[in-house]
């Protein structure tokens, strides 16, 4: 058997794990790997401008297609540099490899040059890390990350090579599959529980369910929506879960939580039985769980993760399983057993739940004068017959995107939900654009958000990435001018963003197209010109909005989800 | 309530930091914390002792059980079990002191391991309540130094925990 390096090894890991595309940043410790990655053409390596940027676009990538993204940074400030995005990708359950240079074995602890302790930095934001201590265990560890990251609730897994391992030999074989004691997420859900969650379906008056980022990521929308119709009940997803079921579909009543709509917040705090699948009940989704909790209802919770159940709120039906599996075997049952729910009960439920959507909650006016945020989403949403692949920051601008581009297929939405990170919308973008080399994407930012990673405009030029980035900019962080205006007496501490940067000059000086729109009837046009003149093209897209639209319903910190302010009461 | 998790985990470099790692981000409770390789060195075991409600127990043991090195997880206080700790006490043994603290060695079944002219070494076995007892029986100002342990323990009977 061949004898090879460590830095071989490495790349003929990724090459057995079918890997297309790494995203990373060279440096000290990963030059022997890098100098392997310049020997060969199977694996294409995309140069960012900043580490953050390149965990962002192999999450993207993951998020966008089933592929696992894998990035590569040096030792020490490059794995800090990191952590934002590892952390990005953690919250967000996203499967990922990391691969991290260190410093050489010997130098470990002694506060070498570019040493940080990478694998207790990164602890508590990947789903496991290794530091890899001899050659021998080097190709085993990689298979393993491969294997963790994407089995049972997936996440990021980082491997720490010291330099002098990528230059050690010896022999190579690459594992076929790894076992490990420790280690065997369940798949197929508990018959019995299944049965149980079955009855009180068939047996609920007003039934919702309620699906997160678990149906997307284990490819289950398809099945979602059988089960959805076949059942005929209301449905909401969380920001995560957005596309896991048809938008445009009359079952569908919107994202729910803080800023969900009026419809999909009351009927999920007034629903008798509530069917979660492959999401958490976090705060910003059901607001106030002791308010929740108020009302009696029961809740079937599927999840992958035993500890995302009866975390936050108390559940009645435990499901521990893999979402598509439970949801084949849910099918199965009700074909089986050839009974529906109640249908008068459920046509009173649709009545009631009519009369919210009748709210129209999500109304808005746009005048002749000034742009409003809104306007700019719906038409970015026609011009791109809504099939385009959508990634956003952190702000206002996401919670527009998420509530008026309506999104029919999974995998299309791609944000920062559980951490939030401001900054994850362009290199996000970059990574769709690798995983899906025809799609329209487009990037839903705002100006505090984009000029966080503003840097990958470079990368975006090196690769010629067409790359449509939505700009809405009004000037202020506008989601924390929002809270100032609401909670905070319009105290408008730091949120006004003085001296900004001319946006389409910006772009220009990274070689790229810049427009500034700034009148509601040049909207559509501009958006037209740069989905087609130039298609081939990335378009900043600077629209100067109002300065004072808020986002609207909202669910206040700390209320409960039926407490929702709305843009009519003020 | 208080319960006493015993862990088997991989014995692997940086396993402890992942355990305690958890418990400070989680805001969860640690009262004490033992841990040493089991009879097969592959495996290390770790008994807790946390105070919580069922609910965040609950949370405890699922986190722990998600840990990529943690091989099983049991909650030893659901069922009946033994623990102990071992104390070490450095006492002052000058004088009547001298005779009394033997005294009360012997009545909490300790035994003397070291001895100087001026202070005893003791060393004394059993649950947490017995050696707070043995530290409130003696007068305090005599106490010069006190090692412990930390609660280990094990199921009663049947109730074994093992690969």
């Amino acid at each position: 058997m061949m004898q090879l390096t460590g830095a071989e090894i490495v790349i003929r890991c990724l090459q057995e794990e079918k890997v297309e595309h790494v995203f990373g940043y060279p440096g000290g410790s990963v030059l022997f790997i890098y100098d392997e990655l310049f020997k060969q053409d199977q694996i294409k390596h995309v140069l960012v401008r900043h580490e953050q940027g390149a965990v962002h676009a192999a999450d993207a990538y993951s998020r966008s297609s089933n592929k696992i993204g894998v990035c590569m940074v040096t030792s020490g400030p490059g794995v800090t540099n990191a952590v934002t995005g590892i952390a990005t990708a953690y919250m967000d359950s996203i499967p990922m490899v990391v691969i991290t240079g260190q410093v050489p074995t010997a130098y470990i602890g002694q506060d070498a040059f570019q040493e940080a302790d990478t694998v207790g930095i990164t602890r508590p934001c990947v789903k496991h890390n290794f530091l890899v201590k001899s050659i021998d265990e080097l190709a085993l560890t990689i298979k393993k990350a491969f294997y963790l990251a994407n089995s049972g609730r997936p996440g990021p897994v980082l491997v720490d090579i010291p330099k002098d391992i990528t230059t050690q030999k010896c022999e190579f074989q690459y594992p076929k599959q790894v076992a490990m004691r420790s280690y065997s997420p369940v798949v197929k859900g508990h018959t019995g529980q299944i049965k149980k969650a079955l009855q009180i379906l068939l047996e609920a008056r007003r039934p919702i369910i309620y699906t997160g980022g678990g149906v997307i990521l284990s490819d289950s929308a398809e099945k979602l929506t059988k089960l959805t119709h076949a059942l005929g009940f209301p449905i909401t997803q969380t920001l995560m879960g957005l596309g896991g079921f048809p938008a445009t579909d009359k079952q569908f009543l919107g994202m729910l939580g803080m800023h969900g709509t009026y419809e999909a917040n009351m009927a999920m705090q007034h629903a008798d039985v509530v069917l979660a699948i492959g999401a958490r009940f976090d705060d910003r989704v059901i607001g106030n769980p002791t308010h929740f909790g108020q009302i009696s209802r029961k809740i079937i919770h599927i999840d992958i993760d035993p500890s995302s159940i009866s975390k936050r709120v108390k559940v009645d039906v435990p499901i521990v399983g893999n979402v598509p599996d439970v949801v084949d075997e849910l099918l199965k049952q009700l074909v089986a057993v050839d009974a529906k729910a109640d249908g008068k009960a459920l046509a009173a439920w649709w009545k009631e739940i009519e009369g919210w959507r009748g709210r129209n909650c999500l109304k808005y006016k746009q005048g002749k004068e000034v742009i409003v945020p809104q306007f700019v989403v719906e038409k970015l949403y026609e011009v791109t017959g809504g099939d385009a692949f959508i990634t956003s920051d952190v702000g206002q601008h996401q919670m527009f995107a998420a509530q008026f581009y309506k999104f029919d297929k999974p995998r299309r939405w791609i944000n920062s939900g559980g951490l939030g990170t401001m900054g994850f919308g362009l290199p996000a973008a970059m990574g769709v654009r690798f995983a899906n080399p025809k799609a329209q994407v487009a990037c839903v930012t705002g100006e505090g958000s984009i000029q966080m990673c503003i840097q990958e405009l470079s990368t975006c030029k090196q690769f010629r990435l067409p790359i449509k980035i939505i700009n809405l900019n009004n000037g202020y962080l506008g989601m924390v001018r929002q809270w100032q205006e609401m909670f905070h007496g319009n105290r408008y501490a730091e949120s006004y963003v003085d001296a900004l940067p001319d946006f389409v000059k910006l772009a220009e000086a990274y070689g790229h197209v810049g427009m500034r729109i700034e009148k509601p009837a040049d909207v559509e046009p501009a958006l037209r010109e740069a989905f087609t003149k130039h298609k081939n093209d990335l378009v900043f897209m600077d629209f100067i909005i109002d300065p004072k639209a808020n986002v609207f319903p909202m669910v206040a910190a700390g209320k409960g989800l039926s407490e929702m302010i709305l843009a009519e009461d003020l | 309530m208080r319960h006493i998790i015993s862990i088997l985990i991989e014995n692997e470099a940086g396993a402890l930091s992942r355990v305690s790692g958890l418990f400070s981000a989680r805001g969860y409770n640690i009262e004490s914390l033992t841990v040493a390789p089991t009879e097969d060195a592959s495996l290390s075991r770790m008994t807790i002792v946390s105070v919580g409600s069922d609910d965040i127990i609950e949370q405890i043991t699922k986190q722990l059980n998600k840990l990529i090195d943690v091989v099983k997880v049991v909650d030893l206080s659901e069922a009946a079990h033994i623990e102990r700790e071992l104390m070490l006490v450095k006492v002052r043994a000058t004088g009547k002191d001298r005779e009394e603290m033997k005294r009360v060695a012997d009545i909490f079944r300790g035994r003397i391991i070291d001895v100087t002219e001026s202070s005893y070494v003791i060393e004394l076995t059993g649950n947490t309540a017995k050696l707070d007892a043995f530290l409130e029986a003696i007068d305090r100002s005599l106490i010069l130094e006190t090692a412990r342990t930390g609660v280990c323990g094990i199921g009663r009977g049947d109730r074994i925990l093992r690969v």
